[in-house]
């Protein structure tokens, strides 16, 4: 096997979120890995060179949060169709979630995943392992063993782990094998059956609807049990104010409390789902206009930890239901970086912030070599345009599913490259 | 006449007064030919109404029945059982067969909120919603107006209490954006546990306690308590709720003297409704609010059919 040739990226606005770096540079690939960046390099011989022409060279996206159709709904999507999108969103690392069929609470199952992803060579994909058995709520999973396997943390995925006492153990538990608990911190008593966020607009449609303080219930439960557990709970998609204020106090105390939010929760509120559009049907249900505000001051204040994706593929025939009955869900992966740039065109973040929330924030609490520039680190890239206009348009994104809450949204920045351990898989 | 200005009848909110002021006119007029005997079978001779129900109405159906016969509508009553439709490909495998029949007017009741909606999408036909889930029943609640209009003479200044499950009423919502169009005072009267969020934005005034509630009122409008409420937990039992929720003559003896009382049927005697109010010929205007839908579903029709004819000559 012949080594694969030097890259040069020349005429970079260099941008390393891990270490606050933003500056015009060039970046040197050697051997799949980042050799050296700076100013005056040298073409080495044989070198590739790409003339990035000012733009944006980042670290590829670290995306914690992501539902795939594989194994046991590929005609949602599948690891391939995912790996497609997540390249053409600058996603080289994505967290998978366990709630697969069958769900991955056992280490043959994990280690599938995690072939099934190198096997794609553009996207390192790390499955969570499951949290309970069978994402039951009931017993804890074998931590020890998936963690081995590969698992990056546990989680019962769209589940909320319901039952108290079973959370408690698994946050003890976890300690031992030094990983964390990610919850969806929605109380099930309290949203069975829901489909919209309680109030005017739910009342208005004759949607049942979910009280958006199942959200901070579950989150204030939670932080109990980091307190007497010494655990760590990790949130996932926190779209309210309420919890985002407990999360935000716990976090003040010392506690290892840790969150992530998903683009639909800063960019769109409720009345997106207008006349019953199911496309912008999510779980947790899109919220009032206040909690978006408190989701983008959370995100700027540094209470929020990652932007995830919280993808979730489904088939036009999920989607093609009356309101309540269709499944709960958006894919994400071509969006991720887009609107997350709104809010820095719209002044809330700056592309520093963004991309560390992207990037940097989620592998640190991961514990990944990811999401950096750093030398010697793989050369996973992303070449960013941002001023680039285009409009998602479901039916026209990249991967199989297309059911996007933000169809017909105009956004500035684009992905123009993606480079997987030095290797252009995407541009 | 204005033209109305939608394809579909879908829901009342947002419906102009003045289209409302027409539809109940014509439903006016209709109700005068029925009571003269008179049928008007030339209006919709060759169009093809279609009654499809995916939730069990006799009474619904039958009177969109009615009303399609009166006006010489070729009528097929399709009832599909809720079982076979938990699918919602269905729903539009449903909406191509009606295509391919070229269906004219497509009335549509449905346990799901937005389904008639989601249907209207896709078919050629104009919809009409005959009840969806929680969402509304725009029918129901014109004719409630008209029938409140022809006993109190206008509609204008009002006071009506909706009573009863508001959380799980389609008729409550239609009725609450149609009396607040018309520039009623509209009241919802019930237990907080059967009270939708936020109620109070609609532009309705919330009472717990139902003498307070309808203190004054010019119209005391029931609701239906479904049985499986009381399973769900959201009122403790029927004689609690009987006790406080109840219309009996003693509650109604606060509303105005000469307050009508409704009911969209079919009654729970003895839970929401006593027996002696209901059947009270003074007070009780229920059968003819039956009568009225039939007038009203007529109008409806009608109108809808000019757009289908403006658009097919165009």
């Amino acid at each position: 096997m012949t080594a694969m040739p030097d890259t040069l990226f020349i005429n970079a606005r260099l941008i390393d979120p891990a270490s606050g770096m933003d500056a015009p540079a060039s970046l040197l690939v050697r051997n799949g890995t980042i050799a050296e960046h700076g100013t005056g390099l040298g073409v080495p011989e044989g070198a590739e060179v790409v003339d990035c022409a000012g733009a944006v060279l980042a670290p590829g996206l670290v995306d914690m949060r992501a539902a795939l159709g594989e194994p046991g709904a590929e005609y949602r999507e599948t690891i391939e169709s995912a790996a497609a999108a997540a390249a053409a969103g600058g996603i080289t690392t994505l967290c998978a979630l366990p709630d697969t069929q069958p769900v991955l609470d056992d280490p043959a199952l994990v280690q599938f995943v995690l072939r099934r992803g190198e096997a794609t060579g553009s996207l390192t994909i790390l499955p969570y392992g499951a949290a309970t058995k069978g994402c039951q709520g009931k017993e804890i999973a074998e931590f020890g063993l998936l963690r081995e396997a590969g698992a990056v943390a546990f989680s019962d995925g769209t589940h909320a782990i319901a039952s108290a006492r079973t959370m408690r153990l698994a946050l003890s538990y976890a300690r031992a094998f030094g990983s964390f608990i990610v919850q969806h911190p929605e109380e099930p008593a309290l949203a069975a059956g829901g489909a919209a966020t309680e109030g005017e607009l739910a009342t208005r449609l004759g949607l049942p609807g979910i009280t958006p303080a199942a959200e901070a219930i579950m989150v204030a439960r939670d932080i109990a049990l980091v307190r007497i557990t010494g655990g760590h709970v990790h949130f996932a998609h926190v779209s309210t104010g309420a919890a985002l204020a407990l999360i935000r106090a716990a976090k003040q105390e010392g506690l290892a409390v840790s969150c992530d939010t998903a683009p639909p929760y800063f960019d769109l509120n409720e009345t997106a789902i207008g006349d019953f559009r199911t496309y912008a049907k999510l779980s947790p249900p899109l919220r009032r206009e206040e909690d978006r505000q408190a989701v983008v001051a959370a995100l700027a204040d540094g209470t929020i930890d990652a932007i995830a994706s919280d993808h979730q593929p489904a088939d036009p025939d999920d989607k093609r239901l009356p309101f309540a009955l269709a499944s709960a869900g958006g894919t994400g992966l071509a969006t991720l970086l887009g609107i997350t740039l709104a809010r820095v065109h719209g002044g809330d973040l700056t592309m520093l912030q963004a991309l560390a929330l992207l990037a940097s924030r989620p592998a640190a609490l991961l514990g990944l070599e990811a999401g950096t520039l750093g030398r010697g680190k793989a050369a996973d890239l992303l070449l960013l345009d941002p001023e680039r206009a285009w409009k998602v348009e479901a039916g026209r994104l990249p991967g199989k599913a297309q059911n996007s809450p933000f169809d017909g949204r105009a956004l500035e920045g684009r992905v123009i490259g993606t480079w997987k351990a030095g290797r252009r898989v995407f541009g | 006449m204005l033209p109305f200005p939608h394809r579909h009848l879908l829901a009342l909110q947002g419906l102009e007064p003045p289209y409302i002021a027409d539809l109940l006119d014509l439903a006016e007029s209709y109700a005068l030919l029925n009571r003269s005997g008179k049928t008007q079978r030339d209006l919709l001779k060759g169009r093809t109404l279609i009654n499809l129900f995916f939730e069990d109405s006799t009474r619904t159906r039958t009177s969109f029945e009615l009303a399609g016969k009166r006006l010489g509508a070729d009528v097929i009553n399709m009832s599909v059982s809720t079982s076979s439709v938990n699918k919602g490909e269905t729903l539009l495998d449903t909406a191509s067969t009606l295509n391919a029949m070229h269906c004219d007017l497509l009335v549509v009741r449905h346990a799901q909120s937005g389904a008639p909606a989601l249907l209207s999408q896709k078919v050629d036909a104009a919809v009409i919603n005959a009840g969806d889930g929680t969402h509304e029943h725009p029918t129901q609640a014109l004719l409630d107006a008209l029938t409140i209009r022809r006993r109190k003479g206008q509609l204008e200044n009002l006071t009506v209490a909706i009573c009863g499950d508001v959380l799980h009423s389609r008729v409550a919502r239609s009725n609450i954006h149609l009396l607040s169009a018309m520039n009623c005072r509209v009241r919802v009267v019930g237990p907080p546990t059967l009270i939708p969020a936020e109620a109070g934005r609609m532009g309705v005034e919330v009472f717990h306690d139902m003498r307070a509630g309808l203190r004054d009122a010019d119209v005391v409008m029931m609701l239906r308590l479904q049985k499986e409420r009381m399973a769900g937990g959201l009122v403790p039992s029927a004689r609690e709720f009987f006790r406080f929720y109840g219309l009996d003559a003693a509650k109604l003896a606060v509303a105005k003297p000469d307050a009508i009382v409704m009911h969209p049927g079919p009654m729970n005697r003895g839970v929401e409704i006593d027996s002696a109010v209901a059947d009270d010929t003074e007070r009780s205007v229920i059968g003819e609010q039956v009568e009225m839908g039939v007038a009203v579903r007529m109008a409806v029709l009608d109108t809808l059919a000019r757009n289908l004819r403006r658009s097919a000559r165009l």
